[in-house]
């Protein structure tokens, strides 16, 4: 059975979409060259129409793609680095984001921002590491982050397909990773649907993008201590809480592995809601980026900013100890 | 009130800016004569300090790689020399050559390239975004176009202070489709601050040939704004000083911004990432043509061969000194990592509590 690695698979779904449907076409910076190899051999598949090198002009291209979009395209943009969707997040969250309740449901603004090198690269400083979902979901907006290549094929293939803008990070950690996969299986995923990785039953470890290959290692490291259930949310807005409640319903306990920044991340939303809806029978704990984590140019220093393996083995156990609120 | 800076412009009735305006043309500044030998120097030197860099790269010191400035040295020996050293300078992620040609203390700077506690950031600014107060240099931002506004918001805030300075800021082609470059335009011209705007037109954008990305000029685009606008040789920085001196001139007098296009190349990738993925976005021919005029070959015919044999001897020792410096020093402690955060030293909390 072939191996498909994460950045193959975001290959294979934008082609398949762009087979599928004509009014599919993707723009972006370095495309025609296939920098990213993302549209590697598209020029040429589907020519300068459908595969449009843009200037470096990103306010000015994600509002043209919203226009394309309201007059019946499917752009789908890729981004360089992530501080390009902070700088565009006007564009998206406000004029894209808000278009169809503004118009009272008359038109849909269906772009896909693909962000694949989300988060940090060791040493490329504070301007380049950046991994802004949390923001993204704070602002209402759908948003992605898959970690694995069956997830990325099939969560692009719907953010694709959906009516709204969507915004999906592709986690730089995890454009390697590879996975034995038969392409017939190859399918959409629905948005807000979460993926036990690995089930357990002492504690839920909700791990995202990337993370979630370190809380499988994490957890298997813990295997005689404990039954560790590792549980990816795949989009943070929607999220699949109820297939949340369900994990931590058997399991009473959580910790959230998170790569955003600590105040106002996702993993604080997550740690919020289940304490107000879910039952926990030991106060849940998360490991994050730090508060507002900018990361710097020297990699020693950097990685002391991640979220480590090690501090989230130590947060398992944390919560395994605890004996109650 | 300092030479240069007289009362807010009244642009309207009743409605005032914040401007500068030119004072009268009685009063002269010289404008600088180019220094070949030293030219020469500098060029060599940013040349050779590259190329040193790149070796570096490849034994995995400096882990972000770079973006090698080799092919543009005379943009940059020339354009600096043209400066006070008061002036400010931002530059961008292409910037090692602006640094240098500013003054910035080379050995710091490798060492901040390679990450060590004793570059001229600590570390923290990297090969990408290297600041140097100490030089001048404040700022080399990594989101393209973006240092048109700041270097307008520097000028303006000197000469109000009553301490004018030049703010000369560089950018690339691929900047002059960048909104943001274009409001930091609009609001020098129309403040008529001290900056000068030095496009390095080196034809591509990462792979994006300028054809491709700039609807009508790149001069045009200043002299939308009312800016004196000119294509310069950027190959030759005996041409390049003598327009950077007359912009300098011409904003210390108080007659507002400039742009000048440097016409130049980049022999090497667009970072040295392309050692490894070769991208095949320009001919050979092209890179050879240019080459043909190589900024550091122009200028050398202007130096005695004895003076060019001399200086090309110490760059190497002072070269050697750098090295050593940058690889010799300390990394820093991951404890430090959270240093600088906040101007009153408040600290981020960890990511998790234990
Ligand atoms: C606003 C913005 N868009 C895209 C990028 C990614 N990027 C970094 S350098 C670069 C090319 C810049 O080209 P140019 O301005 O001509 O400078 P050069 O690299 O040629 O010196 C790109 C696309 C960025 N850093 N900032
Ligand atoms: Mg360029």
């Amino acid at each position: 059975m072939p191996k498909l690695s994460y950045l193959k698979a975001l290959n294979r779904a934008l082609g398949d979409e762009m087979d599928r449907d004509e009014s599919v076409f993707v723009l972006g910076e370095d495309v025609n060259f296939a920098l990213t190899n993302i549209t590697a051999g598209f020029l040429k598949r589907y020519g300068p129409d459908r595969v449009v090198e843009v200037p470096l002009t990103e306010q000015g291209f994600t509002n043209f793609a919203t226009g394309a979009a309201m007059a019946g395209r499917r752009p789908v943009i890729e981004f360089q680095i992530p501080f390009l969707l902070l700088l565009v997040f006007e564009q998206i969250t406000n004029q894209a984001n808000k278009f169809l309740m503004m118009s009272g449901g008359q038109r849909s603004v269906p772009v896909t921002y693909l962000m694949p090198a989300a988060g940090w690269r060791a040493g490329w400083g504070a301007q380049h590491s950046d991994q802004p979902y949390s923001l993204f979901a704070h602002m209402g907006v759908k948003t992605v982050l898959p970690a694995t290549p069956t997830d990325a094929y099939g969560l692009l293939t719907t953010a694709i397909r959906d009516d709204d803008p969507v915004v999906f990070f592709g986690p730089l950690a995890s454009l390697g990773v590879r996975e034995i996969v038969e392409y017939a299986d190859l399918a959409p995923i629905p948005l807000g649907s979460g993926r036990v990785h690995r089930a357990g039953t002492d504690v839920t470890v909700v791990a995202l993008g990337h993370l979630v290959h370190e809380a499988l290692a994490v957890a298997e490291e813990l295997a005689d201590e404990a039954s560790v259930e590792v549980w990816d949310p795949r989009s943070v807005y929607p999220f699949d809480w109820t297939g949340l409640a369900e994990s931590v319903a058997r399991t009473g306990r959580l910790v959230v592995f998170d790569d955003s920044n600590r105040a106002c991340g996702m993993g604080a939303e997550i740690l919020a809601t289940a304490a107000e809806e879910m039952r926990l029978v030991a106060p849940p704990k998360r490991v994050t980026r730090p508060d507002g984590a900018i990361v710097g140019a020297v990699p020693e220093l950097d990685v002391a900013l991640q979220p480590t393996k090690a501090q989230l083995a130590e947060a398992v156990r944390t919560v395994l100890k605890s004996t109650g609120w | 009130m300092p030479e240069g800076v007289v009362a807010p412009v009244k642009v309207a009735e009743g409605l005032e800016v914040a401007g500068i305006t030119a004072v009268p043309t009685s009063v002269t500044v010289p404008v600088a004569v180019a220094d070949s030998v030293e030219l020469y120097r500098t060029m060599r030197f940013i040349r050779r300090f590259e190329e040193r860099a790149i070796d570096l790269v490849r034994a995995g010191e400096i882990f972000s790689g770079i973006h090698p400035c080799i092919g543009q040295e005379a943009v940059a020996a020339g354009a600096c020399a043209a400066l006070d050293p008061g002036d400010i300078v931002l530059s961008s992620h292409r910037g090692h050559g602006h640094l240098l040609a500013k003054g910035t203390d080379p050995s710091r700077l490798m060492a901040e390239m390679a990450g060590r506690v004793t570059g001229i950031d600590k570390g923290r600014g990297g090969s990408f975004h290297p600041s140097d107060f100490t030089a001048g240099v404040y700022n080399s931002t990594g989101t393209v176009g973006h240092g048109a506004g700041i270097a307008a918001g520097i000028a303006w805030a000197a000469a109000k202070a009553g301490d004018p300075k030049v703010v000369l800021s560089f950018f690339g082609d691929g900047a002059v489709t960048q909104g943001a470059l274009l409001e930091g335009f609009n609001l020098a011209a129309l403040w008529r601050l001290p900056v000068v705007y030095v496009c390095e037109n080196n034809r591509y954008a990462t792979t994006l040939p300028v054809e491709a990305a700039v609807a009508g000029t790149i001069t045009g685009r200043g002299e939308a704004f009312g800016i004196p606008s000119s294509v310069v040789d950027g190959q030759d920085a005996e041409v390049v000083h003598a327009a950077v001196a007359e912009a300098v001139e011409r904003a210390r007098r108080g007659g507002g911004p400039s742009l000048l296009e440097m016409r130049t190349y980049r022999y090497h990738g667009h970072h040295t990432f392309e050692m490894l993925v070769r991208l095949r976005y320009r001919e050979q021919a092209e890179i050879d043509s240019w080459k043909e005029r190589d900024p550091l070959d122009i200028q050398a015919t202007r130096v005695a061969e004895a003076d060019r044999a001399r200086i090309d001897a110490q760059v190497e020792l002072e070269l050697d000194e750098v090295v050593r410096f940058a690889v010799d020093s300390p990394r820093p402690d991951p404890a430090d990592a959270t240093d600088h955060y906040h101007a009153d030293g408040f600290r981020p909390r960890p990511g998790v509590s234990l």
